[in-house]
């Protein structure tokens, strides 16, 4: 039996003991004097959170297949265990064989979401590896980071070794042949650099010198090593059918995941072309998996974990072309089975009130729309294609079928917006709500209720928003007064809930989302302060933050409040996501004449990712 | 077809909590593809139940659930079809048929659980105690005052200490486990610790479960036999 590197005593102390242990279904052991290389993959967040992470669990496996490779798994701990590893200087250790994380050969990081970061320097500490690239030799893992925030990883670039840019199933072989090979011939951690920079996808920091102009923007950004490209081409799958990594069984969980049930991806990138959306840019071009391969992996996935629901997993699901004769399956196929559908958010039509009428309690359930911003103008501004008449008609269908509660998603923020569009949001629950009180009363299902959400908008790197400006948090509150005030100010007042995020933790993910390298001065010292699970509102600390600001004299408005020229070198230009520059400033200059782009079924736009010769750009031109 | 399975949870399994154990569980019997009844509704669930929460820390060599199933099939199977779908440290020993019926199922028929009990290292008393637990089983009465959110009562436990020796290191001790008179292995040692003159130590105690007997006595006069005895292989 495995030996826990925990011993009882700290493991009947701590919360949900069962995070550290490891040994789950599915789980994979090898014998690690048989393998080249151990890879210890990292989530940093919690074990519920990174185990519910589908990017992770295809690497995992796709990694694992290969015999002289053993990849563990690792999440960080919860901050009771924190800190008695820190009293009781426990290294971290990965899940499987319960090692030191020090003893691995890579460690590669998962980078979700920008507020994580300080969680990624808690990774680091805690295995005992120094923080800074630079203090680090071939005795120390090399550190990767990869997944969306790497498509800006500069805030993080002193203390990772090298990025992968893109989708984690195409260059990891050659990489890690790279690495075996410069082991077994002797290299050092420089060898190996040098050739990891020449594997399509990888940036290795350190090969790249930036200087800066006197007003704080960049320079210059160039390669300082001949094996260093110029441009660092972001990797993806082309064909779904041939080269993607079906899983057929993803670890179970001993305790629950947040995501307690088998994701079926059905397809990468979104046609749509949201101009504040990153994912629907960097994920360029929309790929589609086969509907038959889809109902395979469903059938063999529930096997295989035993789970008791299922959902599917893409970015604009209603897109997807098959997506009838796929959710019409899974009902028929396992409905009797006991087994849960759980539905992505659908455009309401027909179609999905349909659907959701068969697989949820339309007493319980509610309806979802995401207007993102609250007037026809202000929608025309971010290209979101969906009109009030949309939403009032498929709010109107729903009602008659007797559903009776409504979500909507706002942003606030967004460039150009004015008081008017604010007050959009609040007219537009008003009119879903009049809408609901024009069925007769001995057909309506009791009272309405529309809960309004507005979060604050983010300018994301590789998007047409990249160049806007933000707002102060004070601002922001201000605008989410607006809205209440006119919600408050309406007839059907008391059918309307609204709620809205903290400011301070959206202003410091804009820093942190457009940041450059200067910026990690300030998540190291804020980390050094404490900072820690910035994700989470109870352990957020923004007044640590501030002070990280002040020590080390960075000023956050210059990254937050700034419109930037599109002439301005930006921090990520080093990467080719696929959307060209020109794409995205035709884009932005777009969005500021109020003109709305055609979704990629509709017209091309020439957005660059055709060149990738795959996915919507070439459907039915076979 | 309603059967008992009987099941180990060893090693690092004993930091899985009793919700997580069943929902381990009900994956593992669909991963096995058995025949399971489920109830009705929007979110049904399988019926099942479990015969006595184990605590977190505790290993044990007896666990029961009962399940019913929609149809007959071999128990052999059922335990290997199982069997096959376990990570370590759980293993399914016994599957049995049982009789239906409410009154039967495994929770209502837990009278009486075994235990063994061992110090931790570095967490035996400072004091010799093993010459003393004879004397201490020999008082008339062993009164606790038993904690609850609102209130404070003393009960007398040593009724419902039914065995207990020194066994190898440890004690072995045979305990109540009705819902009305469920007596923990850790609330019995406190007492004996207390006794001796010893200030509880917390994590002191190695406890594993050995076995989960219902009563099939009659008359007052109690005879304990394992739960997995009241059903037979098919």
């Amino acid at each position: 039996m495995r030996k826990l590197a925990l011993n009882d005593e700290i493991m009947l102390k701590i919360d949900k003991a069962a995070r550290y242990i490891g040994g789950e279904v599915n789980s994979v052991m090898k014998d690690k004097n048989k393998v080249d290389l151990r890879f210890c993959m990292a989530f940093p967040d919690v074990y519920e959170i990174g185990m519910s992470n589908l990017g992770m669990a295809i690497l995992y496996d796709s990694f694992n297949k290969r015999e002289d490779v053993w990849c563990e798994r690792l999440f960080s701990p919860w901050t009771d265990l924190d800190q008695l590893m820190r009293e009781q200087h426990i290294p971290l250790f990965a899940l499987e064989s319960q090692d030191p994380v020090k003893d691995f050969d890579m460690l590669g990081i998962t980078l979700g979401y920008e507020m994580c970061y300080t969680n990624v320097l808690q990774l680091l500490d805690l295995s005992g590896i120094p923080l800074k690239a630079e203090e680090r030799g071939m005795d120390f893992p090399i550190v990767i980071g990869g997944g969306a925030c790497a498509y800006n990883p500069e805030p993080l670039a002193p203390f990772f070794d090298l990025f992968y840019i893109g989708e984690g199933e195409i260059s990891y072989n050659a990489l890690f042949d790279a690495y075996i090979g410069n082991k077994k011939a002797g290299g050092s951690k420089a060898d190996f650099l040098k050739k990891a920079a020449q594997v399509p996808g990888i940036y290795v920091p350190s090969f790249y010198d930036v200087t800066y102009k006197e007003d704080g923007t960049i320079a210059s950004f160039i390669p300082n090593t001949p094996e260093a490209p110029e441009k660092v081409e972001k990797q993806l799958i082309v064909d779904m059918e041939k080269d993607y990594n079906a899983l057929e069984a993803p670890v179970v969980p001993f305790i629950k995941a947040t995501q307690d049930r088998v994701t079926l991806e059905i397809q990468r990138g979104c046609i749509r072309g949201c101009r504040f959306c990153q994912a629907g840019m960097i994920y360029r071009p929309t790929r589609e998996r086969d509907v038959e391969d889809l109902k395979e992996a469903a059938r063999i996935m529930l096997k295989n974990t035993g789970h008791e629901e299922i959902s599917l997993s893409s970015l604009s699901s209603s897109d997807y072309s098959q997506l009838k004769e796929l959710v019409t399956f899974l009902i028929d196929e396992f409905r009797a089975k006991a087994v849960n559908i759980s539905l992505p958010s659908l455009r309401i039509d027909a179609f999905a009130l349909d659907v959701m009428s068969k697989v949820q309690d339309v007493k319980k359930s509610s309806l979802t729309f995401a207007p993102e911003a609250g007037s026809q103008r202000l929608r025309d501004v971010i290209n979101k294609g969906l009109t009030e008449e949309d939403i009032l008609h498929g709010a109107g269908e729903a009602f008659e079928g007797g559903w009776n509660r409504v979500k909507l998603y706002f942003m606030l923020g967004l460039p150009t917006e004015t008081e008017e569009d604010m007050k959009g949001i609040a007219h537009l629950a008003e009119k879903i709500a009049e809408r609901y009180y024009e069925i007769p009363k001995d057909r309506r299902n009791g009272k309405v209720q529309i809960n309004v959400s507005t979060s604050f908008f983010v300018p994301k790197p590789f998007t047409p928003f990249q160049w806007a400006p933000m707002y102060r948090e004070e601002e922001f509150i201000e605008k989410a007064k607006i809205v209440k005030n006119e919600i408050r100010s309406q007839l059907n007042q008391k059918s309307i809930r609204y709620n809205w995020h903290e400011p301070d933790v959206t202003v410091l993910e804009g820093f942190l989302a457009r940041g450059d390298r200067r910026s990690a001065d300030v998540i190291l010292k804020a980390y050094e302060k404490g900072a820690l699970y910035d994700a989470w509102s109870e352990n957020f600390h923004y007044e640590i933050w501030k002070e990280a600001f002040a020590e080390t004299g960075m000023d956050i408005e210059f990254y937050t409040l700034r419109e930037r020229n599109t002439d301005e070198i930006l921090p990520w230009d080093f990467i080719d996501a696929g959307v060209t520059k020109e794409f995205l400033i035709r884009e932005w200059k777009q969005a500021k004449a109020e003109t709305v782009t055609p979704n990629c079924r509709q017209r091309c736009s020439g957005c660059g990712a055709r060149k990738y010769e795959g996915g919507v750009c070439f459907e039915g031109k076979n | 077809m309603k059967v008992r399975i009987k099941f180990t949870k060893t090693g690092y399994m004993k930091f899985v909590g009793h919700l997580d154990t069943m929902r381990y569980f009900q994956k593992a019997i669909r991963r096995a593809e058995l025949p399971v009844a489920f109830s009705g509704g929007y979110s049904p669930h399988m019926i099942m139940s479990f015969a006595a929460p184990l605590g977190v820390g505790t290993t044990s060599l007896g666990e029961y659930f009962d399940m019913e199933l929609t149809e007959t099939m071999p128990t052999a199977e059922i335990q290997q079809r199982l069997n096959e779908t376990m990570v370590e440290g759980v293993t399914v020993c016994s599957v049995r048929q049982v009789e239906d019926g409410k009154a039967s199922t495994a929770m209502a028929l837990v009278a009486a659980a075994d235990y063994y009990v061992s110090f931790r290292d570095g967490k035996e008393p400072s004091v010799p105690w093993r010459e003393k637990f004879s004397e201490f089983l020999d008082q008339k009465e062993i009164v606790v005052t038993k904690k609850t959110k609102r209130s404070e009562k003393t009960v007398d436990i040593r009724p419902f200490i039914y065995k207990a020796e020194l066994l190898d290191e440890g004690i072995f001790m045979q305990l109540a486990s009705a819902s009305s008179n469920y007596t923990k292995p850790e609330l019995v040692m406190d007492t004996f610790m207390k006794w001796i003159g010893e200030e509880p130590k917390e994590f002191a105690y190695l406890i594993e479960r050995r076995e989960v007997y219902a009563d099939a006595g009659e008359n007052r006069n109690p005879r304990f036999i394992p739960l997995e005895e009241l059903g037979e292989e098919v």
